[in-house]
């Protein structure tokens, strides 16, 4: 079959307005994610017992199961009890919570990281539980775990293509439509990828820098 | 309701043998490309990190759909079932090499200087003396992978490969029912990646239990 360079360059500029949408739902899904993982890995270790299990297993339910069907629920369920979400927004909080799970475990590791003695100082210090987090335990625990950050975002990045499957029109959802009016789905399949592989190489070294940056600092 | 359960049953069929099958193919794609990720072939090499960033950096859904869709006007006509084991065994294995890599690469030289002056040539090296040390590092990430491949085995729903949540699409679509059919295969994905995740764990510890981990020096 034959590459067709004029069907290409007529579905390109709704391919970009696609891209626009997937690079927003990644930045909003990141966003919600690393906000909604500090109160899970918060809330992991509370003092009271029950809230830290039924956190817990609500975070580990969210990250047995699949995205798809966590977006099938947010999208087609949620409608039953009132809440009404528009595709993107069912999107962007589905992508955000599903990996917040996953961010929460990076921020345990971070947290953990800190050896006990760090703690047991502050207190020497006189310092009270929020000045020892703010000045002590947060400054030192956040930047092992930026590159593991940036990875995550990546793989957020490649997820958006799910977001199609309830009819956000990313740049996925955009090249699909465009396939299926016309039945030519060479172009547009191989150039979302050709997008993909762009952004991801392009990121991959970033993250590298970043790496790189992040051991020099400690 | 038995009817919509014996509908979910089948697509339950459709998600476990989907899921052996591109765990086996992504498990040999990984030591294929991870062992030649490590070869002195410099062509051998360059092969395996194009495999490796390809398909790291192109989407999973981006090259499931390429395959379904794109593949069969270049005369390669795929079942969905074809064409899912083949994008998830080809992404997983990308990123299975990384790890065959990264624990291949964490046995100390000792051990390579050891089977040379024991004479034994390159397979019996691995087979006999680096593998099945390295294999104990690579469970907890081929865990991992396991865990999120099979979540991933969902987005084979949207090629009309008849799965777990294509069912439950299904029954969502005959009876008006939401919740229901979502809530169960959900719980039906938790049991399987808990099980998944106990099994490597029982793995782990028959494994590390008769072999010392090898020392991981700095």
């Amino acid at each position: 079959m034959e590459w067709n360079w004029a069907f290409a360059f007529a579905i390109l500029p709704r391919l970009l307005e696609g891209a626009k949408i997937t690079i927003v739902a990644t930045f909003l899904g990141f966003l919600i994610a690393i906000v909604i993982g500090l109160a899970i890995a918060l809330g992991r270790r509370s003092q009271q017992a029950w809230i830290a299990r039924s956190v817990g297993l609500c975070a580990d339910f969210i990250r047995g199961t699949p995205l798809l069907v966590q977006l099938y629920v947010l999208f087609f369920v949620l409608p039953n009890i009132g809440i009404v979400l528009s595709p993107l927004t069912a999107g962007v909080i589905g992508l955000g919570l599903h990996n917040a799970t996953y961010i929460a475990e990076v921020y345990r590791a971070g947290i953990e990281s800190i050896s006990r003695g760090q703690w047991e100082a502050s207190k020497a210090c006189n310092l009270s539980i929020g000045q020892t987090w703010r000045h002590i335990i947060i400054p030192q625990a956040i930047p092992p775990m930026v590159p593991a950050l940036a990875n995550y975002l990546i793989a957020m990045f490649k997820e958006t293509p799910l977001l199609s499957a309830i009819t956000v029109y990313e740049i996925m959802g955009e090249a699909l439509g465009a396939a299926s009016r016309t039945y030519q789905y060479l172009e547009p399949v191989t150039m979302v990828g050709g997008f993909f592989l762009i952004i991801s190489l392009v990121c991959a070294y970033l993250a590298r820098v970043l790496e790189e940056r992040v051991r020099i600092y400690q | 309701m038995v009817e919509s359960l014996s509908l979910i049953l089948r697509g339950l069929q459709t998600t476990v043998s989907l899921t052996i099958f591109s765990l086996t193919l992504a498990l040999v794609v990984s030591f294929l490309a991870g062992l030649g990720r490590l070869s002195k072939n410099s062509a051998v090499r360059a092969a395996a990190i194009a495999y490796i960033e390809f398909f790291r950096g192109t989407s999973l859904f981006v090259q499931l759909f390429w395959a379904f869709y794109v593949l069969p006007f270049m005369g390669v006509e795929l079942s969905p079932m074809q064409a899912a084991v083949l994008a998830l065994g080809f992404n997983y294995g990308a990123y299975g090499a990384e790890v065959v890599r990264a624990s291949i690469n964490a046995i100390g030289r000792d051990q390579w200087e050891g089977c040379v002056a024991l004479n034994l040539n390159y397979f019996q090296r691995l087979r006999h003396v680096i593998i099945p040390q390295a294999i104990v590092i690579m469970l907890p990430p081929f865990g991992n992978l396991a865990v999120t491949l099979l979540k991933s085995t969902a987005i084979a729903s949207l090629i009309a490969l008849p799965d777990l949540t294509y069912q439950a699409q299904l029954v969502r679509n005959q009876t008006g029912q939401t919740l229901l059919p979502f809530a169960i295969i959900m719980i039906i994905y938790f049991a399987i990646s808990t099980f998944l995740k106990s099994g490597i764990q029982l793995a782990e510890r028959r494994l590390g239990a008769d072999r010392t981990q090898p020392a991981r020096s700095a």
